[in-house]
């Protein structure tokens, strides 16, 4: 059943990421996008990562996705517009890709695992409490550290996006 | 739902995760509209969340899903500058195309 | 009690220094001389309280102000002495100081950068004080290097000039050579006696422990000399004094004849203990004295310059006084210096106020005819140069007259060409006094009808110095020497012995006393009665050329030193240099047609970018699984 399950997702996920980086218009990209965050949000829930899959969808589906939607109406972006690469470089980011491809699955097929194989002990590892005792008794410091980045980011994505006053009088 | 590691193996997840990976760096190479590209990124990034996630529980321990909190934060804090840039790019380039964008030429 | 008054005397200058410099522009002219005099009055009150002190208890006073450079084998301490010595030497260094302060005052007034010269002044007289007050030799070269530093400040003063600009460097250069010497000469003292500290030099003297050392004493002693040439203006390095004549004339009065041209005197009567154990040395610096004197006397006869005479007679004076430190007559070397200040100091400020009444004009031929308009300044000026020329009962009479006698009962030699300079000394200045204050005036018109005497702070300075210049002589009477039994305690050995006033002495005073008027008789029958006046520079030939050309001294260093050096120069420059250049050029222009190849990776195409960091990547992860 679970096995099903994973491959149907892990179809979903590959086919539209590859119609993500194919389809010409924008839109269908960061449709196409939501798509393959909704379905790696299912791999999280196979995995039993009930929590972060919510917050997967949040974020990524609501927030970020949300805001790529923004940015290409707001550029009107929405036309098929454009320009065709060169076949040259076409050949290449193909070869590329199978490279990448192939040496990554290699890498990956030569590595041995430290743990043999899978145990399961019935731990309750992943549930939000432990997350939330780990988050903030180990990783204190990097939480902390993560607000001020988004904090950063937040005021720069401001500053970056205001209009030049003084360039536009 | 707990038992999938052991129908499938981890093996399984870490091809998965490579496949998507090469999936994002194929698009960034293929593409040059800047917004496609970001989306590249985010594909990326998932890959490598996804096999954070398999390995958490594979190990079953919870420091691989806090990464990928961390790895969401610094993902929305990225997006949020970059498509911030890019706005201001449109605004003075008229287009986001990278080819149009060669300041950098040394 | 005596720690604070010592302070007061060395940094009232100091502090009238920093004021002047930072704030004189605020202060004003006035106020700005006015306080550069009182810093200067108020060490001069001091010291006067410190040797009435000293002569009455005899007992050299050391005050410890903090250690300096504490090695483990070696210590210098900044200690202050004040003994009969340096006290002396104070007390001429801070009065005449204060006289050419006030003097300056009048003198400077029309100058827009008034207050840098009191500030120059001021740390002239700080430098000076540290040099004679400190009690080990590097202290003593920490203000030997700092009045170099203000004498090169106030030649060059100013500034616009080029020349002038010239004549500081050359002053500062010259006493370089010198002060190498000096340095050299510590670090072998600081070597044989691991100390610089004057007393204990001299207790280890006394207690016989150089005996081993004496040949090296002898370098250092020699070296010592070298330093002392330097600053003293001593052949070979006495050119740059001359031309140090730009500065402003109270810098000349001040710096150039009174005070720290005696330095090098200070300093080896300082360490006569030291010189005392080196007759050799002592013998080259009795000849150069000797030489030096009869060479600049020479050069005194026919110069044009006010100016320039009374430098090389001060050239020439100095060459006595090392003929007498050569001679081992330390005491009436330093009898000399003093009477020497006073006589040139009044002198010199005689002379800056005719130049000040002339409007800047320096030249003898345009001048004549001042004593009717200048009376102060040509009755002060008559006593300083019957002083100088040695005429009884003026001061420099007895001071002279001592040195011809110790010269004569060593030397016959060095006698006959010390008195052949005293009767050339009595030649030119007369010749001065005539040119300038006799006949009638031969400048401008517009000159003439501006004469004046000078103002009342240009003349007061001029009838002190007059006076001591009278009586200076009191200080050393022949026979009964208040002098020689002050300094009593400063020498190692017994004091020269007083020539007792028998037969020899009183020939030898008449032979000077008659040399002197033969040389004021020449100079009268040949200005005042012929009324002769020098001629124009191109229509001198002859030997009187090469006179005036100061024997082409300068010529001769010019081709001897400064032109091979030059050439030198420029040979590195063209050959060693460029070859040199060439080299590190190379590497440059390698790296840059390298880097202009490089340049073509960075195309600024993002998607080529990304392909190159990709292929990258692919390289990486190959190596790292497939490879290792």
């Amino acid at each position: 059943m679970a096995e099903i399950l994973f491959y149907i997702l892990a179809s979903i996920t590959l086919g539209t990421a590859f119609l993500t980086i194919l389809s010409r218009n924008p839109i269908h990209s960061a449709i196409y996008l939501v798509i393959c965050f909704f379905s790696i949000a299912g791999h999280y829930l196979l995995l039993n990562a009930q929590f972060l899959a919510i917050v997967h969808i949040i974020v990524y589906s609501g927030a970020i996705m949300i805001l790529m939607l923004f940015t290409i109406m707001l550029m009107n972006l929405n036309k098929e517009d454009e320009s065709h690469k060169s076949v040259a470089s076409k050949i290449a980011a193909t070869i590329a890709f199978c490279l990448v491809g192939i040496v990554l699955l290699a890498g990956l097929l030569k590595t041995k695992p430290v743990v043999e194989s899978y145990f399961h002990s019935g731990e309750d590892f992943q549930s939000i409490k432990v997350l939330g005792q780990v988050l903030l008794n180990e990783y204190m410091v990097p939480f902390e550290f993560a607000s001020v980045l988004l904090l950063v980011a937040m005021i720069g994505a401001v500053l970056i996006s205001k209009k030049d006053k003084q360039k536009e009088a | 739902m707990e038992t999938i590691l052991k129908e499938i193996g981890v093996e399984t997840y870490l091809y998965l995760s490579a496949l998507l990976f090469s999936i994002g760096v194929f698009g960034i190479l293929l593409r040059r509209n800047a917004i496609i590209m970001f989306m590249s990124i985010e594909i990326m990034l998932n890959a490598v969340n996804l096999m954070l996630v398999a390995f958490s529980t594979f190990h079953q321990d919870a420091s691989g899903q806090v990464f990928v909190f961390f790895s969401m934060a610094v993902a929305a804090a990225e997006v949020a500058v970059g498509l911030a840039i890019l706005v201001s790019i449109f605004r003075n380039h008229g287009s986001i195309d990278i080819d149009n964008l060669k300041n950098l030429k040394g | 009690m005596e720690t604070g008054l010592v302070l007061l005397l060395l940094l009232a200058p100091f502090v009238g220094f920093l004021t002047n410099i930072f704030l004189g522009k605020q202060l004003g002219k006035n106020a700005s001389g006015y306080l550069g005099t009182l810093a200067v009055i108020v060490s001069f009150i001091v010291t006067t309280m410190f040797f009435l002190q000293v002569s009455e208890t005899k007992q050299p006073i050391t005050v410890h102000l903090f250690d300096w450079i504490a090695l483990d084998q070696f210590s210098v301490n900044f200690d202050i002495l004040l003994d009969q010595l340096s006290l002396l030497w104070l007390m001429f260094v801070t009065g005449i100081g204060s006289l050419i302060h006030i003097y300056s005052i009048s003198y400077m007034h029309d100058d827009e950068n008034m207050h840098k010269f009191f500030g120059y002044l001021n740390l002239f007289i700080f430098f000076m004080i540290t040099l004679v007050v400190g009690s080990n030799l590097l202290i003593m070269f920490i203000g030997w290097e700092g009045v170099g530093l203000c004498s090169y400040l106030l030649i060059g003063f100013w500034y616009k000039n080029q020349e002038y600009n010239d004549a500081a460097k050359k002053a500062f250069i010259m006493n370089r050579i010198g002060d190498l010497g000096f340095l050299v000469g510590i670090f072998i003292i600081g070597y044989v006696f691991n100390s610089l500290d004057f007393m204990t030099i001299k207790q280890a003297v006394i207690a016989g422990e150089a005996s081993a050392n004496l040949a090296l004493l002898g370098v250092a002693t020699l070296c010592l000399f070298i330093g002392a040439a330097g600053k003293s203006a001593q052949i070979p390095l006495y050119t740059w004094l001359p031309d140090a004549m730009a500065g402003p004339t109270p810098v000349s009065a001040l710096i150039h004849a009174a005070t720290m041209v005696t330095a090098g005197i200070f300093m080896i009567t300082r360490l006569n203990f030291l010189f005392d154990l080196t007759p050799t040395v002592q013998d080259i610096i009795a000849v150069v004295g000797a030489v030096t004197s009869l060479v600049a006397a020479s050069i005194g006869l026919v110069q044009n310059d006010i100016k320039k005479v009374l430098a090389y007679s001060t050239v020439s004076q100095l060459g006595l006084m090392f003929l007498a430190l050569g001679l081992g007559a330390y005491e009436i070397a330093v009898f000399h210096v003093i009477t020497h200040a006073f006589f040139k100091a009044c002198l010199f400020l005689g002379s800056g106020s005719v130049i000040h009444a002339l409007h800047g004009e320096q030249d003898m031929r345009r001048m004549g005819g001042l004593k009717g308009v200048m009376k102060i300044t040509f009755f002060t000026f008559l006593i300083a140069t019957l002083a100088i020329s040695g005429i009884p009962p003026f001061a420099g009479f007895f001071s002279k007259d001592e040195i011809l006698m110790v010269a004569f009962h060593e030397n016959k030699a060095l006698w006959v060409i010390a008195a052949i300079a005293s009767i050339m000394t009595a030649f030119y200045m007369f010749r001065l006094l005539y040119l300038t204050f006799f006949k009638e005036f031969r400048g401008t018109e517009e000159q003439k009808h501006h004469l004046h005497e000078s103002p009342a702070l240009i003349t007061f300075p001029l009838i002190v110095l007059g006076i001591l210049s009278a009586v200076g002589g009191a200080l050393s009477l022949p026979g009964n020497s208040w002098l020689n039994h002050y300094l009593q305690p400063i020498f190692a050995h017994k004091a020269h012995a007083e020539h007792h006033l028998d037969t020899t002495a009183y020939m030898l005073m008449g032979i000077a006393v008659v040399g002197a008027l033969i040389g004021i008789g020449m100079a009268f029958s040949k200005y005042i009665k012929k009324g002769e006046v020098p001629v124009e520079d191109a229509q001198i030939t002859g030997f009187a050329k090469t006179l005036y050309n100061k024997y082409y001294v300068d010529e001769t260093y010019m081709a001897v030193i400064v032109k091979p050096i030059y050439a030198l120069a420029k040979f590195s420059r063209d050959y060693i240099e460029t070859g040199l250049s060439n080299v590190v050029f190379g590497f440059g222009n390698v790296t840059e047609e390298l880097s202009m190849q490089g340049k073509k990776l960075q195309n600024g195409n993002i998607g080529f970018y990304l392909f190159a960091f990709v292929f990258g990547l692919c390289s990486v992860v190959f190596y790292l699984f497939f490879l290792r």
